[in-house]
């Protein structure tokens, strides 16, 4: 336990000032890297034609839209003609319609499921053109649209941003950078980052093996720093190729939770009041700003939650196994790496659904049910820190409803941050907030009720059913993850979650730009003693119950169905 | 037309800018430099003997001899062929995983219930409760190069004898590959498999 508590405190020292940076970044501010970072992006700038135009709401999810249409149709087209000999030293053939539709979208809505097996579905060009290009694209996509709504609940300016400017600030002064530190460092501890074909060996008893090769450390530090979570091989983040020791383990975990967490951060100091704050006369340092104190707690605890809840069912072991004689005193290590043990692998499990990246070091659907009723919980939620910022809008939605129900109660008109929440607000809060398991739900219900579905579950009884609703859940949080027995590539499946993850991720963030373009045009409200505080510990105790009412209310029948039942026929 | 022209052009741009950087020049950036700073790492960490690459440090590899050390079940069965399991179609190419056998699914306790009697019989010292279950479980990756000190300790006195070396320079060979915590505090401890056996090969003039 030891080690898990001091890789969650690193992560706490790390994303204070990262989220201070993140922050100057998205209101423009100076930072120290400016002199070299302002004459690289005014070379972009200048090639795209990009004027620095303010946009309101809607023009900045056209911008956002459109651009991500001209990404997937550009990715398409270079996934369909993979087989040519560019970069291609594996002659990998070309990928299949439908799997190419589930692919691409599934890498532009920041989700990386992945119906293909990296080793033997994609070429080195693809690798990097579609599936690294991808990684930066997405993740710079929902970096760019969280500034622009919390710019919008600040309040402080009258316009949104430019998308292109967001978009191409966040890739060259935090993706890339980063991207380049942490992918020499994972090469140093053995990530291989070459262009050459795989190898064959003849082993010291005489037989031969193939060893992968190519760009994967490129792919690797981006796919974390981005909550993206695609592997450049099948195993995805346990292949010791990816994830080689328990360093890069704990580099990876860091690097998926670094911007996450410091978006929270960032948001605590965008929608700050000074006036209030300098009151003494000179301005306070600031840690986590007051407003992102319990939306920050609130995150920390249910994850938390997650780990210990993950551990103790993974240490317990497997009780069959026992029964016919096997020693279950390591734990559950079925799926698991020696390297990791329960320890590094519970917490990776924890984390990777939690900031919805996706990438696993561990089989999930070989996780004990409990343990695998944490990843699964994690992304029904989808606030646990989440994405790339889309974590942080999706909290956004809770805290509008927690904001709604508490004012309901004391009777007042309800206000976030000295804006009216009226009955707009609310029904957009509302579908935004019930889209998500309506997804996950509809399309379970489908899966299960049509033969297409169905032939993809590969282990019997209740864990059929959590292998399912995995899928989807998964899909529509983005985070890629998956119980990977399942038989996903078909047409059912790969056309399925393919509309399950465009749907989770526009819909969503559309609805949430748009209560945010609503409150920015509002007059503020003054504070008054009627005013319902929402920085203090109250109002995060309610959160708290707010999210666990929703998710019990929602999915809780499901998980009975599925993991419950599979935990008490197992211990039964 | 030449409205929607104009109004795709800017998003069409940002795409290749961004697809030339993030696509390309960053991958191929970061290839030069690994080359250049970590060539033995950026390829592979493959072991050499005699000149010849025979696997990679970072790799497990199926050993069926009797003289070597066994890895963990594998899934892939660690990418590892005969000439004859490619020309019958058993090796059907490189890939990774596992089964993915739920804790409930019956095939995963029949599979290692298969394992567990025949681990006992090439090991006649041992008793059931006594294996390591890191030993008899698939890892995640079906590549997993390690297995635990204590699953390399039970397998010490089959080794012997099979080999003819003696148990204390077997366990001096374990030790010798055997990696603790980073710190002390993060992680496992772990012993090479392919790295024991190598030495092993070595003691016994198998290979120079």
């Amino acid at each position: 336990m030891l080690q898990i508590i001091l890789i969650l405190v690193t992560f706490i020292a790390l994303i204070i000032p990262m989220g201070k940076y993140l922050y100057h970044i998205a209101v423009d501010q100076h930072t120290f890297a400016d002199p070299v970072f302002n004459r690289i992006d005014n070379v972009v700038y200048r090639i795209c034609g990009i004027e620095k135009k303010e946009m309101n709401w809607k023009q900045y999810a056209i911008a956002m839209l459109v651009t991500n249409v001209i990404m997937v149709l550009v990715g398409y087209l270079i996934l369909r003609i993979q087989a040519l000999p560019i970069l291609n030293p594996n002659g990998i053939g070309g990928m299949e319609p439908s799997l190419s539709f589930n692919t691409i979208i599934s890498f532009m809505t920041n989700t990386n499921l992945q119906h293909y097996s990296g080793e033997s579905g994609l070429s080195y060009l693809s690798q990097m053109m579609v599936i690294i290009f991808m990684m930066f694209a997405s993740a710079a996509t929902g970096f760019s649209v969280a500034m622009a709504f919390v710019r919008g609940l600040a309040g402080k300016t009258k316009s949104m941003g430019n998308f292109y400017v967001d978009l191409i600030r966040i890739t060259t002064r935090v993706l890339l950078p980063l991207s380049l530190l942490i992918g020499l460092v994972l090469v140093s501890q053995g990530v291989p980052q070459n262009l050459s074909a795989n190898v064959t060996v003849q082993t010291i008893a005489g037989k031969y093996q193939d060893i992968a090769m190519g760009p994967i450390a490129a792919l690797e530090s981006i796919k974390h720093i981005g909550t993206n979570g695609g592997g450049f091989l099948g195993a995805n983040s346990s292949a010791p190729f990816e994830n080689p020791n328990v360093i890069t383990n704990i580099i990876e975990m860091l690097s998926m939770m670094l911007l996450p967490g410091s978006c929270v951060i960032a948001f605590g100091h965008m929608v700050r009041n000074r006036k209030k704050e300098t009151k003494k006369g000179k301005e306070k340092r600031v840690l986590i700003g007051s407003e992102a104190k319990p939306i920050f707690a609130v995150m920390l605890i249910i994850l938390i939650m997650g780990v210990i809840v993950c551990f103790a069912a993974e240490q317990a072991g497997n009780p069959i196994l026992k029964q016919i004689g096997l020693n279950q005193s390591m734990g559950n290590m079925e799926g698991k790496e020696v390297r990791f043990g329960i320890a590094q692998s519970a917490l990776f499990t924890t984390v990777t659904t939690a900031f919805t990246t996706g990438s696993i070091n561990n089989m999930h659907d070989t996780l004990t049910p409990l343990g695998g009723v944490v990843p699964l919980m994690n992304m029904m939620l989808n606030v646990v820190f989440g994405g790339k910022g889309v974590g942080l809008m999706n909290m956004i939605l809770y805290v509008i409803l927690t904001v709604f129900i508490c004012g309901l109660m004391v009777g007042r008109t309800p206000e976030y941050l000295s804006k009216k929440i009226e009955g707009k607000e609310m029904k957009l809060t509302a579908l935004g907030i019930i889209i998500h398991p309506l997804l996950i739900l509809a399309f379970s219900a489908l899966a299960i009720a049509v033969p297409a579905g169905l032939a993809g579950i590969s282990n019997p009884g209740y864990h059929g059913l959590t292998q399912v609703i995995y899928e989807y859940a998964s899909s529509a949080a983005n985070n890629g993850s998956g119980f990977e027995g399942l038989g996903d590539n078909t047409y059912f499946w790969n056309i399925t979650t393919g509309l399950v993850m465009f749907f989770g991720r526009y819909l969503s963030i559309i609805i949430q730009l748009a209560i945010a373009g609503s409150l920015m045009m509002k007059q503020p409200v003054s504070e008054s003693i009627g005013t319902l505080k929402t920085d203090t510990r109250t109002f995060g105790i309610s959160l708290f119950m707010v999210i666990l009412i929703i998710a019990a209310l929602t999915f809780f029948p499901a998980m009975v169905l599925g993991p419950i039942s599979e935990h008490l026929t197992l211990w039964n | 037309m030449s409205i929607f022209l104009k109004e795709i052009k800017k998003p069409l741009l940002v795409t290749l800018t961004l697809l030339l950087i993030c696509g390309l020049a960053y991958p191929m950036l970061l290839t030069g430099a690994s080359q250049v700073f970590f060539p033995k790492q950026a390829n592979g960490s493959l072991v050499t003997v005699d000149g010849n690459a025979v696997g990679s440090e970072l790799v497990g590899q199926d050993f069926t001899d009797t003289r070597f050390m066994k890895c963990r079940p594998s899934a892939v069965n660690y990418n590892t062929y005969t000439q004859e399991d490619k020309d019958n179609g058993d090796y059907t190419g490189i890939a990774s995983g596992s089964k993915n056998y739920a804790t409930t699914n019956p095939e995963l306790s029949n599979r290692v219930q298969d394992d567990i009697s025949e681990f006992l019989k090439s090991n006649p010292s041992v008793k059931a409760e006594d294996i390591p279950t890191d030993l008899l479980t698939a890892s995640g990756s079906g590549l997993d190069p390690h297995i635990s000190p204590e699953s390399a300790a039970i397998q010490i006195s089959a080794l012997a004898e099979a080999t003819g070396l003696s148990q204390d320079r077997l366990k001096e060979i374990v030790k010798e590959n055997t990696k603790g915590k980073v710190l002390g505090i993060f992680g496992e401890e772990t012993v090479n498999v392919l790295m024991v056996n190598l030495q092993i090969a070595k003691d016994l003039n198998l290979v120079k």
